[in-house]
């Protein structure tokens, strides 16, 4: 599914994932295809388990294998796939080509070493992959420089404090510090700040959007927080169970869902507006062992019919609307 | 501030674990059946003789005054006189604890030197061929009889390679007296005597290694099974998306959180250590403690017993009371929360 | 993930883990080895008259061959057939000391962590007390004190082995007594020994089963030291540490005098080991050791 195809800094093109497990084999992405362009914010969307984190995780080169395994697909990164490149050339990207902000930041950072430590080593080795001649006190110059950046107050302290001393939006903000600490050029962000509670969760946010604004970065957001979404993001990729079945700019999203699945998963925002209109959707998301065939949404659609049968392809609805449904084709 | 408390309450703790050890080494010590001097003296010794010393032991005071006695000169480091050889148990614990403590100490180096590599590799190749061969060693390890390792070792390395001295501390041809620690190795360093550091090193492998063998496999184990656990934490995952490499994940990201199970078990098991150093020093002829005391337990010389066990205890308390130093040092959770 | 619509059956999944662990099959199948060894010795053994003080000064010092499979000792007797008694032994000294240590160190791990207070001070502070004895030593200084035999060596052993279950049992207790389940049998008014024995000893019995399955091997282990050190079992009872101390007096030319009945306590300990390990894997409880 391309947006603005030529131009992305990245690119996903038909991702397949499988996990292996207790000898049975589950597709957990089925032709997963998105697009990121330069300097743009780019949203996915869906409910937990739907393959998000498996799509980001695949673009970062995080994904253990086994169990996982990539079976097809291209992830192009400024003219490279990911996937054919050398394990070293790929390491070498991480950190300073792109970089991404974690979800849980009681968890992703290391307790026993200090904040100072740990950002100390994300600059020694991205200098010395990239040839960088630095100082000690230049590199410390620069910590403490973009802990300010993430409006830390007391920089000096807070790289010398362990984690542990740190409340979670502090923490937040010392993981999106590492994150911005070698300027990359695409920000991958995990549901930011869903881990703390809401007004933490929207201050960071709103930082994280300013900061990315500010340097022209991409930004590729994981969420499923369709109020994140309308604020933040300039694109939309909406996916269900491991496949992309609507993307669309944002307002035309919002303003024109095509996909039923984005229709029902509208209808769940309650809205102040709204007019008490809220409902969930009915049943579950299918076994990805055994997927039911064709359209995995079908089963829990009231507009299914026997044409779900078979797969629907991407059919464009717009400018850069595409939507992946034989309701669309018909229209 | 808080680890200074953390390591208040642990002393504490200490204490108080050495005051009910006093106790109970007394109590089996006093209230087991059979009368201690008629024990020392054996059956053919007159009943006159018998009450002698069971005068000069103080044996015939009541219980507590025995115990108030006895704890009185435990405070002063005094043991009490051996109801054998009416020597001071301390000059003889003295004399033996410097080769325990330095057959001790190999020990552990070895077995940290060897277990933590092994649990490392086998926690980064997991399930692979490695993970195996690590799991069947470690497996080995903590179930071979240190007595029969020892044999086995003598018997290979000594009597059949003729590689390596299979008794005691030092070649009888050397003159060499370890009067600044009492560790042979160290001793002979600081006098800069290195064919004696050298002969003291070749004596010590053999009994080391029987004795490292079960808390290596232990120390294996718990490094693989606590780098797995570390190894699925997120900040593995983020310290490689921020582009720190593989190397530097394992051995310093992975290793240093890991690093505190293992050495809780190192002093948990640091009990059943000393235990099996009784064995193997009884089969290298190794001049310890743990020879000293199987030798009086065998004489039923009651006070010397009760000072090797007494000294067996506040050995286990110091090793564990500097473990908790070592951890509150390797991880700041521990040092800022005092929590364990 | 998704949940898997339809799952493996708990019992299918369990038996699936356990024949794909070998080293849990290789565990199970040397202890019944040696169980089996063990309870049929009078029958097995080739010279079931070798278990007394019996001396055949012709066959003194053979090495293994066809009709002695592990050879013969110092006084003529066949040395597998002692090993098969010695197994009796180390069994029913492992099964002496746990079935004594591990109800008494369960109860009071149980008391321990559901009442908390100062049953909970005393009870744990009392365990970090005997952890702090090595158990050999204690044994030793016990059989010394006493008069060294199997029986002495078994309470000195049961004296100091409960702490290590207490611990185990405090442990899991601790983290259960808040539960819902626990809470709200409170509420429905349970007796005490309802909801330590009904709702939470049934939550700690697989940790117990791995841990009392190790202790078997260690247990062995520990008993066959004493012996070594000649304060266990007394001669001429065949106990393996003994034959092994014995043994050791001949070598390196008799080598098989010591190595075959220490290579017998390997077996039986690696057995537990094994299988204790496997089952530690298919119950998920990595902690106990």
């Amino acid at each position: 599914m391309n947006g603005a195809a030529s131009g992305a800094l990245l690119s996903v093109r038909d991702l397949a994932v499988t996990f292996d497990t207790y000898g049975r084999t589950a597709q957990v992405l089925d032709g997963v295809s998105l697009d990121v362009p330069a300097r743009r914010h780019v949203a996915l969307v869906g409910e937990s388990g739907c393959g998000k984190s498996v799509t980001m995780r695949a673009i970062m080169g995080l994904l253990r294998e086994p169990p996982a395994r990539v079976t097809a697909g291209e992830i192009i990164f400024e003219g490279h796939d990911l996937l054919r490149l050398k394990p070293r050339a790929r390491m070498g990207l991480c950190g300073t080509a792109m970089s991404m902000v974690f979800q849980d930041p009681m968890t992703s950072l290391n307790p026993v070493f200090t904040i100072g430590d740990q950002m100390r080593a994300i600059l020694a080795h991205a200098d010395r992959r990239l040839g960088r001649r630095r100082s000690r006190a230049e590199r410390h110059a620069r910590i403490i420089a973009v802990l300010g950046q993430v409006r830390m107050p007391d920089p000096e302290r807070i790289a010398r404090a362990w984690p542990i001393m740190l409340s979670g939006g502090m923490r937040q903000r010392v993981l999106i510090a590492m994150a911005l600490l070698n300027e990359p050029r695409l920000l991958i962000a995990d549901e930011p700040g869903t881990a703390l509670d809401v007004t933490t969760q929207a201050q960071i946010l709103r930082l994280l959007r300013e900061l990315v604004q500010a340097r022209g970065l991409a930004l590729l957001m994981i969420t499923h927080n369709l109020g994140v979404v309308r604020e933040a993001a300039d694109y939309v990729h909406v996916m269900y169970a491991g496949a992309v079945v609507e993307a669309a700019p944002a307002a035309a999203l919002f303003a024109a869902p095509r996909h039923p699945y984005t229709r029902a998963l509208l209808d769940c925002v309650p809205m102040l507006s709204g007019g008490g209109r809220f409902r969930g959707i009915d049943g579950a998301p299918p076994d990805y062992t055994s997927p039911p065939p064709g359209c995995r949404f079908a089963p829990r659609c009231a507009a299914a019919m026997p044409r779900c049968r078979t797969a629907p392809p991407a059919f464009p609805v717009g400018p850069d609307h595409r939507a992946a449904c034989w309701l669309v084709e018909a229209a | 501030m808080e680890f200074v408390f953390f390591l208040i309450r642990r002393l504490a703790w200490s204490l108080v674990v050495l005051a009910g050890l006093s106790v109970l080494i007394f109590l089996i010590a006093r209230v087991v059946p059979g009368d201690p001097a008629r024990l020392a003296m054996g059956p053919r010794a007159s009943d006159v003789q018998v009450a002698q010393l069971r005068a000069e032991m103080g044996l015939d005071r009541p219980l507590p005054e025995q115990y108030a006695r006895y704890i009185g000169g435990l405070l002063h480091g005094d043991l009490g006189r051996s109801l054998l050889s009416r020597r001071s148990v301390n000059d003889d614990i003295r004399e033996t604890f410097a080769a325990t403590f330095e057959l001790v100490l190999a020990t552990i180096t070895l077995a940290v030197l060897i277990g933590i590599p092994l649990g490392v590799a086998a926690a980064t190749w997991k399930d692979a061929t490695v993970d195996n061969a690590v799991r069947l060693v470690a497996i080995l390890g903590a179930v071979t009889p240190s007595f029969f390792l020892a044999l086995l070792l003598q018997i290979l390395a000594g009597y059949e390679l003729h590689m390596l001295p299979t008794t005691g501390r030092m070649a009888p041809s050397i003159s060499f007296v370890p009067d600044i620690t009492g560790l042979m190795t160290l001793d002979a360093l600081l006098h800069l005597r290195f064919d004696v550091f050298a002969d003291a090193l070749r004596h010590l492998l053999l009994p080391s290694l029987a004795l490292a063998a079960a808390t290596t496999g232990q120390i294996a184990r718990i490094t693989r099974s606590s780098m797995i656990d570390v190894a699925r934490q997120d900040f593995i995952d983020a310290a490689r998306a921020f582009g720190i490499p593989a190397r530097v994940r394992i051995w310093k990201y992975m290793l240093r959180p890991s690093f505190v199970p293992p050495l809780t078990i190192l002093g948990l098991e640091f009990a059943s250590l000393i235990g099996n150093a009784f064995v193997v020093e009884l089969v290298f002829a190794w001049p310890g403690m743990a020879s000293y005391g199987v030798r009086t337990i065998l004489q039923k010389d009651l006070n010397a017993v009760m000072g090797v066990v007494m000294v067996s205890g506040v050995f286990f308390v110091l090793v564990n009371l500097a473990i908790d130093v070592l951890v509150g040092f390797v991880d700041p959770r521990i040092r800022i929360t005092g929590a364990r | 993930m998704a949940a898997p619509a339809q799952r493996l059956s708990a019992a299918r999944q369990n038996w699936h883990r356990f024949s794909r662990n070998p080293t849990a099959v290789v565990g199970a199948a040397i202890v019944l080895l040696v169980v089996l060894a063990a309870v049929f010795a009078p029958l097995l053994a080739p010279y079931p008259g070798h278990v007394g003080a019996v001396v055949d000064f012709r066959a003194r010092h053979h090495p293994p061959s066809f009709s002695h499979p592990f050879g013969t000792d110092n006084i003529g007797r066949d040395i597998f057939s002692r090993v098969l008694f010695g197994y009796r032994v180390s069994l029913s000294l492992a099964a002496v000391v746990l079935g004594i240590a591990v109800p008494f160190g369960t109860v009071l791990g149980l008391a321990a962590g559901y009442f908390g207070g100062w049953s909970e001070t005393v009870i744990m502070r009392a365990t970090d007390i005997a952890l702090a004895i090595p158990p050999l030593v204690m044994a030793l200084a016990v059989t010394a004190v006493l008069s060294p035999n199997l029986l002495n060596a078994m309470l000195a052993i049961t004296a100091l082995w409960w702490t290590w279950h207490t611990r185990l049992v405090y442990s899991i207790t601790r983290t259960l007594r808040h539960r819902e389940y626990v809470e709200a049998a409170r509420l429905i008014g349970a007796s005490r020994a309802h909801i330590l024995f009904r709702e939470i000893l049934p939550n700690c019995v697989s940790a117990i089963s791995v841990k009392v399955t190790l202790d078997c091997g260690f247990v062995i282990l520990l008993g066959a030291s004493l012996s070594f050190l000649g304060l266990g079992v007394q001669p001429p009872t065949p106990d393996l540490g003994t034959m092994v101390a014995t043994g050791a007096d001949f070598l390196p030319d008799d080598w098989w005098e010591p190595v075959m009945p220490g290579l017998a306590i390997l077996f039986v300990t690696l057995g537990f080991n094994l299988l204790g390990d496997g089952l530690r894997d298919l119950f998920d409880v990595e902690d106990v050791r």
